[in-house]
């Protein structure tokens, strides 16, 4: 069962860098990389059953990460959406020179 | 019986992924992720991570999922029905390095299977049994990673603050 789910998050982790480059809908992007960093979750889980249980612990910092990751990347959409009034990554282009 | 179940969760769980990347509603991509995370959840409890289902459910599918509804029925995404699929070369190009990448993390996952601890697992259920679900991960995390635990407080009140600034008004 172990490496039936490492195979998984491999699976889980192709469809969220997959969505990535598919989608154009920003928050649809940040769903993604949700979906990317759980199968990394995943992965530590299945593998703290064959090296440790501080995979375990692992997965609170990665959570950690993906709370404060998820605050301020909607916050910047929000703000970048005041301007364009669209969340389209086609209009994102005001970083570009 | 537990073979059966892992089977069913795994494959709601990809099929709540293919969901996310395909549906064109935004809504309905978050409620099928939604879907995809609750059977990891499952997953972890036949991995015997209990604590960390019982956390995958209230932090993530529970917190963090809402707030992005919440940003989405704000910016009033909720009925946005036009496509945003990019064109043909990047759906292949995508599926292409998708398919490197999870073939590349499958090999370096079975590598990594054979350079571990005899025993581990039974060693973690021991741990449950003795400290209960909740003890056996606050020992590591209290002790080995103590450090790491308090700048994680930094870390949250960091973004706290950021995303107060990034999302208020121009005063």
């Amino acid at each position: 069962m172990v490496m039936h789910s490492l195979i998984l998050a491999a699976i889980l982790f192709s469809i969220g860098a997959a969505g990535v480059v598919f989608r154009r809908n920003a928050i649809i992007l940040f769903l993604c990389i949700e979906l990317m960093l759980n199968a990394a979750n995943l992965a530590f889980v299945a593998f703290s059953r064959v090296a440790g249980i501080n995979g375990q612990v692992f997965v609170f910092f990665v959570m950690t990460v993906a709370a404060a990751e998820a605050a301020v990347g909607l916050a910047i959409i929000i703000s970048i959406f005041r301007l364009t009034e669209t969340v389209d990554m086609k209009n994102f282009n005001f970083l570009r020179w | 019986m537990t073979d059966l179940l892992w089977w069913i969760f795994a494959s709601l769980a990809i099929g709540g992924g293919i969901g996310t990347v395909t549906r064109k509603n935004p809504v309905a991509s978050l409620l099928f992720l939604v879907m995809s995370f609750f059977s990891l959840a499952a997953i972890y409890v036949l991995l015997g991570a209990h604590f960390i289902a019982a956390v995958q459910v209230i932090v993530y599918a529970g917190a963090i999922l809402v707030l992005f509804l919440f940003v989405i029925m704000l910016l009033n995404l909720g009925h946005d029905y036009h496509s945003d699929l990019r064109g043909g070369t990047w759906v292949l190009v995508g599926s292409l390095a998708a398919g490197i990448v999870g073939w590349a993390l499958s090999t370096t996952f079975a590598g990594g299977i054979a350079g571990g601890v005899a025993g581990a697992g039974a060693t973690i259920d021991a741990s449950v049994e003795e400290l209960n679900a909740v003890g056996a991960i606050a020992q590591p995390l209290f002790r080995d990673f103590l450090v790491a635990f308090e700048l994680t407080s930094i870390l949250l009140l960091v973004a706290i603050v950021g995303a107060v600034i990034l999302a208020k008004r121009r005063v």
